[in-house]
């Protein structure tokens, strides 16, 4: 439960300082309270705007679908000692493929041809970012930088093939985005408005954890995360463990492009894929590269960001407030020291520092510089 | 840098234009096309050439930045709301750069003072900066109704910029003249004086440094913020040059391609401003491709600079290697 003590610590101080803010942006009207009052209105709005209703309550399910695939992502990167900057790009690929798979072949039954979409889409996100694993480990070359570049490559990929060969030719159509795909493409809805891909991402979730913890591969992974050298000797074979790594993280990007495809857009639109790779890795350090963590993350994200609009609905503030509330949770949670001193917490155990070298940030990837 | 590599850069560059000259549809005049390849390369090249410098100074003392985007659009919004509120362009982007070494000074903080992971603490700048800006820029701007000072006028060479095709280049924008003047400054800086041997041992070898009796710790907070004063003045581009209006992330990514030249250019700064212009190029004629009726999709031509720094960065043409100690908190004995 300790590993969880400054998460929440830094969310509770994160809403304060955002109350705040939006006390001062609010409306100056009569009476000491009224400040105090307009913040609470406004926090009620966001729970409400994210819980309130059932129609609510699905939409922050289906936008926790993709943030916790994509915060998955990044989270096997850290854990591989990689730092996976890339999940948008690798994102965008996947749902390009997957539309690609979705709209060309119309002959399949949906029991074929579903998987077959889903796994176009891992297999598009995987090589997008084993490229980057793979110049890691045989040149040097640093992640951080190449998944950037891969992004910029990826996204004007998209640009041309979405204003060109898989572009919807429907005369009514005016923007960069391929035909629906076809219905044996989608996702069966789990109760109405709902996909299946919720059920998905779950059993994925629970296959991360199995892997990274319960199996050989991925001890030799979080080995290498740790210290590559030190695995190295031990007998892994860094240079496949860290090109596994960014493979691995970019499928999970890549299946979070393909569901949105089959599950929510059924079509691959251009530029729909923006904010989701600060964002996921935003989730990833917020749940301390935990599966759990993550999860719990990757709902608040979500449902911080559907509450919004009924929050700005109500008090007119600016969605953007949930920005600044994401950026300053992650500030304190970057640099724990802060939430440390302000609640006077003690520096971190020594067995805590164990845990926490691989949740704080790859420590491999300072080893070549880039 | 070598010799070889700032060649290979231009030639590059040549290849770009002359490539837009022999593919351009016969409708289009020569000239055309080369004084607006020219123009729009020097336009987009402004703040990738100071995204690029800022991003220098910091690398080359030891500390990562991928911040640069962030630091840029912050100061934009500097710059736009120091210049809206006092109908002054100068003090507009001195708020430009007061923002920039503002966040900067949270980088350093943060991965110097704290060791919070370089890039970690750059990606908290980065949707820290998105975060606020687009928050401020409804509640305030749009509040006040606050509208833009204008834009900063061009300084013309007088007989110069009255040149056929090559005019452009000696007309340009204070901003503009002032990346150009920081190229060489820069290079002299660290390349000639005891503070540039400092700042370059920092971020080799610190522990020698400070052996040396070189204060680590403070040579990489000064170089961290004198970057981000030059990241302050290449936000200032966006809303004081480019156009007078604050747009949420208006930058667009300009800041992960300033890293990409300072990558590109090998940590040069003449390096990095050729690299300015190889990008600025390739955004030439990606966005004319069109106009000049030139069959290759501008999307391709959109995706050669990120292809060859990936390619660079492997080493596959010409290795570069970044300073040694980058990515590394430092921790005194």
């Amino acid at each position: 439960m300790i590993g969880g003590l400054i998460p929440s610590l830094a969310i509770v101080t994160a809403l304060l300082i955002g109350g705040v803010i939006i006390w001062a942006s609010g409306p100056r009207l009569d009476g000491p309270w009224f400040g105090i009052w307009f913040v609470v209105e406004a926090y009620q709005a966001l729970v409400e705007g994210a819980f309130g209703s059932r129609a609510s309550t699905i939409d922050t399910v289906l936008r926790t679908v993709p943030y916790l695939f994509t915060g998955l992502a990044v989270m096997v990167g850290f854990r591989g000692g990689m730092f996976n900057i890339g999940a948008e790009g690798q994102l965008a690929v996947g749902a390009l493929a997957s539309a690609w798979v979705g709209f060309t072949v119309t002959s399949l039954p949906l029991i074929i041809h579903l998987p077959l979409v889903l796994l176009t889409g891992c297999l598009a996100g995987a090589i997008w970012g084993g490229i980057a694993g793979l110049l890691k480990a045989r040149t040097g070359a640093h992640e951080v930088i190449t998944t950037i570049m891969l992004n910029y490559v990826g996204g004007q990929l998209a640009a041309y093939l979405l204003n060109g060969v898989l572009r919807d030719r429907s005369p009514l159509n005016v923007i960069a985005q391929t035909p629906k795909v076809a219905e044996t493409a989608r996702l069966p809805d789990l109760i109405p408005g709902l996909h299946s891909g919720v059920i998905l991402v779950i059993g994925v979730a629970v296959l991360v954890w199995f892997v990274l913890w319960k199996t050989t591969m991925g001890f030799e992974l979080r080995m290498v995360g740790i210290n590559p050298d030190a695995a190295s000797y031990a007998g892994v074979n860094v240079v496949r463990r860290m090109t596994w790594a960014m493979g691995v993280s970019g499928l999970l990007a890549g299946l979070a492009g393909a569901v949105q495809v089959a599950g929510v857009n059924y079509r691959s639109t251009l530029g729909f894929n923006v904010g989701y790779g600060f964002d996921s890795i935003a989730i990833a350090l917020l749940g301390r590269n935990t599966v759990s963590g993550v999860v719990l993350s990757s709902i608040l994200f979500a449902a911080l960001r559907t509450g919004a609009t009924k929050l700005q609905f109500r008090t007119q503030i600016s969605t953007d407030i949930i920005s600044v509330i994401q950026a300053l949770v992650l500030l304190m949670i970057a640099a724990d020291q802060i939430i440390r001193w302000i609640y006077r917490i003690g520096p971190a155990q020594p067995e805590a520092v164990a845990d926490a070298t691989s949740t704080a940030a790859p420590v491999a990837s300072s080893e070549s510089g880039r | 840098m070598t010799r070889g590599r700032f060649a290979f850069i231009i030639g590059c560059i040549g290849l770009l234009i002359g490539g837009a000259e022999v593919l351009r549809s016969p409708d289009v005049s020569a000239s055309i096309v080369a004084a607006s390849m020219l123009a729009t390369m020097l336009r987009f090249a402004t703040p990738l050439t100071l995204g690029a410098l800022a991003g220098l100074l910091c690398e080359r003392s030891g500390v990562a930045n991928i911040a640069i985007e962030g630091m840029m659009l912050s100061a934009a919004f500097g710059a736009f709301l120091g210049a809206a509120a006092t109908k002054n362009l100068l003090i507009g982007v001195l708020a430009g750069m007061a923002v920039g070494v503002a966040m900067a000074t949270l980088h350093a903080w943060l991965s110097v003072t704290l060791r919070v992971d370089q890039i970690v603490s750059g990606t908290v700048i980065n949707i820290m900066a998105a975060g606020i800006t687009g928050f401020l820029s409804t509640e305030v701007v749009r509040r006040q109704a606050l509208v833009g000072a204008g834009l900063l006028p061009a300084l013309r060479i007088p007989v110069l910029a009255d040149l056929p095709v090559v005019g452009p280049v000696f007309q340009q924008q204070p901003i503009a003249w002032v990346a150009l003047l920081l190229v060489p400054i820069t290079h002299l800086v660290i390349f000639h004086t005891p503070w540039g041997l400092r700042l370059r041992s920092v971020g080799e070898l610190p522990r020698a440094a400070h052996a040396a009796g070189i204060n680590v710790i403070r040579t990489r907070y000064t170089a961290v913020m004198i970057g981000g004063a030059i990241a302050g003045i290449g936000g200032a581009y966006f809303t004081l040059e480019s156009v007078p209006a604050f747009e949420p992330l208006m930058t667009n990514g300009r800041g992960f391609i300033a890293l990409a030249a300072l990558i590109f250019g090998g940590w040069t700064p003449a390096g990095a401003w050729a690299a300015s212009l190889l990008f600025g190029a390739a955004n030439a004629l990606h966005i004319n491709a069109q106009q000049f009726g030139i069959p290759v999709p501008a999307q391709i031509v959109g995706m050669f600079p990120y292809l060859l720094t990936i390619v660079i960065l492997a080493g596959v043409i010409g290795r570069v290697s970044p300073p040694a100690a980058v990515g590394t908190p430092y921790e005194a004995d």
